[in-house]
């Protein structure tokens, strides 16, 4: 079977591969948020996974209103990133993989998740910002990525435990899969940021430490907020902790876990930058 | 309060728009067919359905497999027919309705159904034949449509189970939406039928009677079959049951059976057309 | 859902909002291709017709007014490639519904980590 070794939550918001392009990392601004990266990519070195599991959403470059999936996953070999409109540098293709896909994606119709399938699909900066975030340089083209896009962007999006519930039906699947490969589950985006409307700029700092808290040993506590409940404690794309929350229910069948990094850095850009490890008993 | 008077089950071949584009519904082949749906169209037009819910599967014209959903559903106030690429004439526009779309759109979602929710979408023959069949001459313009669209064309698929669910939770949205509409549902495609290897032409007349039967008085009964059943007992685009067995779950009432015409074959496929009260 | 304001200075972007502003959005999520952004640049009357903007879009359009925009069904993802259009980034976004300069806005960011 295929062994899930931990799960890594953290920041996808474009000014970070923006700033990367340009070299700032050492400046004032993004010092403290880019040193807190080496201890994820050391972990990352020595476990040497074989596949990555990203949860995001799209902002607008694969998925239109027209035809909006609640969740969707690619089953892909190869996916592009593509121009996104405003400027951030487009990146190498990214590496996926079909048969462990195709299996979780069996697994979630057989357990009443009704996903969009990708066999093509553009992933945008949620998705690419973390790639290079963990493997600088663009050097994530060994790693094999499985995107799974969320709804974060109109009403009506999943629910908290309806996520939760997703990431645990995904990390079922990769436990119950015939191969011997090694598997970290990404949750993307957040904290608390609102981007639009006269609340624009409002940040929630005790709120997402909170969550960093809570969502190691009692994500339950997490899970029974509604959207609804999220916007007005995180703000409208407070939401994306959803991705957090799915990356936490594939863990949840693990037993016990250990946090092996968390910090969280404010402001960057609009947001509250999280930044968490948990490791399963599988990783070395 | 929107309330769902009834349900009607119909084939939605492609053949059938080309038969009626050319007038050949009293020829010796299509009789028996075209015979079986003015009691049905009678009905309609005695009560008048403000908004149909109508269940198909796209076959390739909206929906590609770079994004398959397994669910969808339009929530647009019109939706447009296009070439399908072998010759069925185009249609004029259908009508859709949004607000009763996104009413049941946010139930569904708060229910843990993961839509693909859709505010344009092309729909094609699996929508479009049923609404002519209903209202002929393109004469449809005043019913307003809201497509639900089911995966029946890559496996994996949803299951009898997720789709009666999909279709009971649908029945419950209608049921809570504040506006006094009346709802019929459509479950169209199917019933046994394999258009594709050496079991082509494949049509089992005893299945599609059984399910007919069970469709109005023991739904759940069909649940046990699994989608591999299916394509095993009806062919390979006898999955279209999906369809039909959404339609039924989103009766919720008490079920009358009204009109029942089974037709075999018609094109490579057994017809069913059933029309069902909701009490 | 409620589409508009439980939350103070939050506009929900649900059904009814996205049916709404179903043209704008589509317009902006064209701007993904360099050609349309030009097109766009070249003549703006124009492509707001090609889209078929509502005039409430094309005057929140016309007069840059980024919470116009929101009333008018506008998804901020996609604005943000309006935004990009204009050299505007989220902070500078930010600033405009706000009332507040680019560096006030950024300061209000900062002082909302000293809690």
């Amino acid at each position: 079977m295929a062994n899930l070794l931990g799960g890594i939550a953290t920041s996808h918001i474009p000014a970070i591969g923006v700033a990367m392009d340009k070299g700032l990392e050492e400046t004032p601004y993004w010092k403290d948020f880019f040193d807190a990266y080496p201890p994820v990519r050391d972990w990352l070195y020595t476990q040497e996974p074989d596949i990555a599991i990203i949860f995001y959403n799209d902002h607008g470059l694969e998925f239109f209103h027209d035809r909006k999936p609640t969740f969707a996953i690619g089953a892909s070999e190869l996916y592009e990133n593509a121009d996104e409109g405003w400027g951030i540098a487009e990146i190498p293709p990214v590496t996926g993989e079909t048969e462990l896909s195709w299996h979780i994606v069996n697994h979630l119709i057989e357990h009443d998740f009704d996903i969009t399938v990708c066999q093509e699909m553009k992933v945008d900066h949620g998705l690419t910002v973390p790639l290079t975030l963990m493997w600088p340089g663009h050097k994530y083209g060994h790693i094999k990525v499985i995107p799974v896009a969320i709804n974060c962007e109109r009403h009506p999006m999943p629910k908290p435990s309806r996520c939760y519930a997703f990431g645990k039906a995904i990390g079922d699947a990769v436990r119950s899969f015939s191969g011997d490969q090694k598997v970290v589950v990404m949750g993307t985006g957040g904290l608390s940021h609102q981007l639009d409307g006269q609340r624009a700029g409002y940040i929630n700092k005790p709120f997402d430490l909170y969550c960093m808290d809570k969502i190691v040993n009692e994500p339950e506590l997490l899970t029974q907020f509604t959207n609804y409940e999220l916007v007005e404690k995180a703000g409208a794309q407070g939401v994306e902790l959803n991705m957090w929350l799915a990356m936490r229910g594939a863990l949840e069948n693990e037993g016990s876990l250990k946090e092996l990094h968390r910090s969280y850095h404010l402001p960057i850009s609009n947001t509250g930058a999280g930044l968490q490890l948990l490791a399963t008993n599988n990783a070395r | 309060m929107a309330k769902i008077i009834g349900g009607v089950t119909t084939s939605h071949i492609p053949a059938i728009a080309n038969a009626m584009a050319n007038g050949l519904e009293e020829t010796p082949y299509w009789k028996p067919f075209f015979d079986g749906y003015p009691p049905v169209r009678d009905w309609l037009n005695e009560q008048k359905p403000d908004v149909i819910i109508l269940f198909y599967n796209d076959h390739g014209l909206e929906f590609f497999i770079d994004k398959k959903p397994t669910f969808a559903m339009g929530v647009a106030d019109e939706y447009y027919n296009s070439d399908e690429g072998w010759g069925i004439p185009t249609i004029p526009p259908v009508t859709g309705e949004s607000e009763l779309s996104w009413h049941i759109a946010n139930s569904l979602v708060e229910d843990g159904f993961d839509m693909t929710i859709c505010q344009e979408m092309k729909v094609d023959h699996g929508l479009t034949v049923p609404l002519n069949l209903m209202w002929p001459g393109h004469n449809y313009g005043h019913v307003k449509v809201i497509p639900v669209c089911i995966n029946c064309e890559q496996h994996p698929m949803p299951q009898p189970k997720r789709t009666l669910a999909l279709g009971q939770a649908i029945g419950r949205a209608v049921e809570s939406f504040d506006d006094d509409l009346k709802v019929v549902v459509f479950g169209t495609g199917g019933m046994s039928h394999q258009l594709d290897g050496e079991r082509a032409g494949f049509i089992n007349r005893a299945f599609d009677i059984e399910c007919l039967d069970k469709l109005v008085s023991d739904p759940e009964s069909l649940t046990k079959y699994s989608n591999y059943d299916l394509v095993e007992l009806g062919g390979a685009q006898a999955v279209e049951l999906n369809m039909l067995i959404a339609m039924r779950g989103a009766l919720l009432g008490e079920v009358t059976e009204l009109h029942r015409n089974y037709h075999a074959p018609i094109s490579n496929t057994g017809s069913g057309l059933m029309l069902l009260e909701n009490k | 859902m409620a589409s508009q304001g439980s939350i103070p200075g939050t506009i929900m972007l649900d059904g009814p909002m996205a049916t709404k502003g179903y043209p704008l959005n589509k317009m902006c999520y064209s701007f993904n291709n360099a050609s349309a952004r030009d097109e766009f640049r070249t003549d703006e009357e124009a492509y707001y017709e090609k889209f078929k903007l509502t005039e409430e879009q094309k005057q929140a359009m016309r007069q840059r007014d980024v919470i116009g925009m929101l009333e008018a069904g506008g998804s901020i993802y996609y604005l943000a490639k309006f935004a990009g259009i204009l050299g505007l980034n989220v902070q500078d976004v930010g600033g405009l519904q706000t009332g507040m300069t680019t560096d006030e806005f950024k300061a209000f960011l900062v002082k909302q980590g000293e809690v």
